[in-house]
């Protein structure tokens, strides 16, 4: 494993184990840090635990019945997993993007202040403001900005994501989780969500789950390469993508995997 | 996708090696012809250069097509990459040799004038470098690859000599020196291919090893 050090990690891993009911460990023992206001990639082959792994950044794996986590995981300072842990106030820290972008039937602005509703927050002032400034961040804004009360479902797929983009950012998180935000988009919605990704990197971290190796490459300053739940590989991305250190990381960028 | 380009990848080696075998063939030929004063030999050199222009140019759009198709990285990147430059070094060691067949024939028996050095001798040390550079390619040998690129100073220590010694023959014999200038140009031209044998080399060490080599690496 390429051995850098991150300064000041804003997510420190530490030998994280995850199991799924029945004792299936889907993670075996994980270290690694995430380095602050970067974009740090996820890669490797299905079923190697990269989702695993950063649904464990927001305990979504919480939601699995009979799943297990042993390790830390240190947000900021404080074990996200230990017993005083606030999970709304945690998942406010890390927002997430899916795989398939999922807006609430509401109008574009319901769906961008709707974290800072369910908070409790009630200020109008608040709301259109924080709705301009996150979509401006998710790129969307001039897109939508005279339809604000239109329903989210009209927008096209790769303005939905954004609109998700937009919504995770709403609440002020410290790290947006990315889990395939791309995966079912056409090249050009994917070059606007890119695009965004890059300008969001100067206020936020992120941490983006890919299967397109090409897309870890454009968008992401870090790669971390996992196999059957092990991290292999840790670098600086076109360090990674050039001249990999691990064999099985050169295998499996170059696809002469198995 | 990996399988594909593989065979891409395969195809364009086969094709690189090709083109290094033909050049490395036209030294052979231009020092031949000017050794022998073999006017068609020297004359079928310079005929034969198009042939390698054009395979310079096939070689580097199947590069750019496998780029394009593929997005390669780690060392099938590299691997494009290398190609990339060899091929534009091979292709400049052929238009040295196209510039000794010239002399060759500028230098023709009517001229008379003996080579006030071993001409053959800094010859060989080049195509062996050149041979060396082409087989590390083959194999894969960053040591074979290293070497080729030491006999870099014996060629470069050999230019340096000859220009004394061309010098010398032309103080000594003015109305030669016509002749001198075109021996001292063959001299540069050989210490020029070795420089690019050199190159080839280095790019073979980039490939494998993903080490960049030239001027020593990056200088802290």
């Amino acid at each position: 494993m390429t051995d850098i050090r991150i300064e000041n990690p804003i997510i420190q891993v530490n030998n994280l184990k995850f199991y799924y009911p029945g004792n299936a460990r889907a993670l075996h023992g994980i270290d690694l840090s995430f380095p602050e206001k970067q974009v740090t990639a996820l890669i490797g082959p299905s079923g190697c635990g990269k989702s695993t792994l950063i649904r464990c950044f927001n305990r979504m794996n919480d939601l699995i019945d009979g799943c297990r986590v042993e390790g830390e995981v240190i947000l900021e300072g404080e074990n996200i997993y230990s017993k005083n842990t606030d999970i709304i106030e945690l998942r406010r820290k890390a927002g997430m993007v899916f795989q398939k972008s999922n807006p609430f039937p509401k109008s574009i602005y319901e769906n961008v202040i709707y974290g800072l509703r369910i908070a409790g927050e009630k200020d109008k002032k608040l709301f259109a403001e924080r709705v301009e400034t996150s979509l401006k961040a998710a790129a969307l804004w001039d897109e939508v900005k005279d339809r604000l009360q239109e329903s989210a479902l009209g927008l096209s797929g790769g303005q939905m994501q954004r609109l998700c983009i937009a919504r995770a950012i709403a609440v002020n998180p410290k790290v947006i989780l990315m889990d395939e935000p791309c995966s079912a988009l056409d090249p050009k919605s994917t070059a606007r969500v890119e695009e965004t990704i890059k300008e969001l990197r100067n206020e936020y971290t992120i941490i983006i789950v890919t299967h397109n190796m090409q897309q870890a490459a454009r968008v992401s300053d870090y790669t971390a390469f996992l196999f059957e739940g092990n991290l292999i590989e840790f670098g600086v991305t076109d360090q990674l993508f050039v001249k990999p250190q691990n064999e099985q990381t050169e295998d499996y960028i170059t696809g002469r995997f198995g | 996708m990996a399988i594909l380009m593989q065979h891409e990848l395969d195809l364009l080696k086969k094709e690189l090696l090709t083109l290094g075998a033909e050049v490395e063939e036209r030294v052979k030929q231009a020092v031949q012809a000017l050794l022998t004063g073999d006017r068609k030999l020297a004359e079928q050199v310079k005929g034969g250069d198009d042939q390698i222009d054009n395979m310079e140019i096939e070689l580097e759009e199947e590069c750019l097509k496998i780029l394009a198709l593929h997005q390669p990285v780690a060392t099938d990147l590299r691997f494009i990459v290398s190609v990339l430059k060899i091929n534009n070094d091979l292709e400049r060691v052929a238009d040295f040799a196209v510039n000794i067949a010239d002399r060759a024939l500028d230098l023709d028996s009517s001229m008379k004038i003996d080579c006030p050095y071993d001409i053959a001798t800094m010859a060989e040390l080049v195509e062996t470098m050149l041979k060396m550079a082409l087989d590390s390619l083959v194999e894969r040998d960053t040591a074979l690859a290293r070497k080729a690129i030491q006999l870099d100073d014996d060629v470069d220590n050999l230019h340096r000599e000859n220009f004394f010694r061309v010098k010398e023959a032309i103080r000594e014999n003015l109305e030669s020196m016509d002749g001198l200038i075109y021996y001292l140009s063959i001299s540069r031209y050989l210490e020029r291919m070795g420089d690019l044998a050199t190159n080839i080399a280095e790019d073979v060490v980039y490939h494998v090893d993903g080490e960049i080599i030239r001027h020593g690496g990056i200088q802290n």
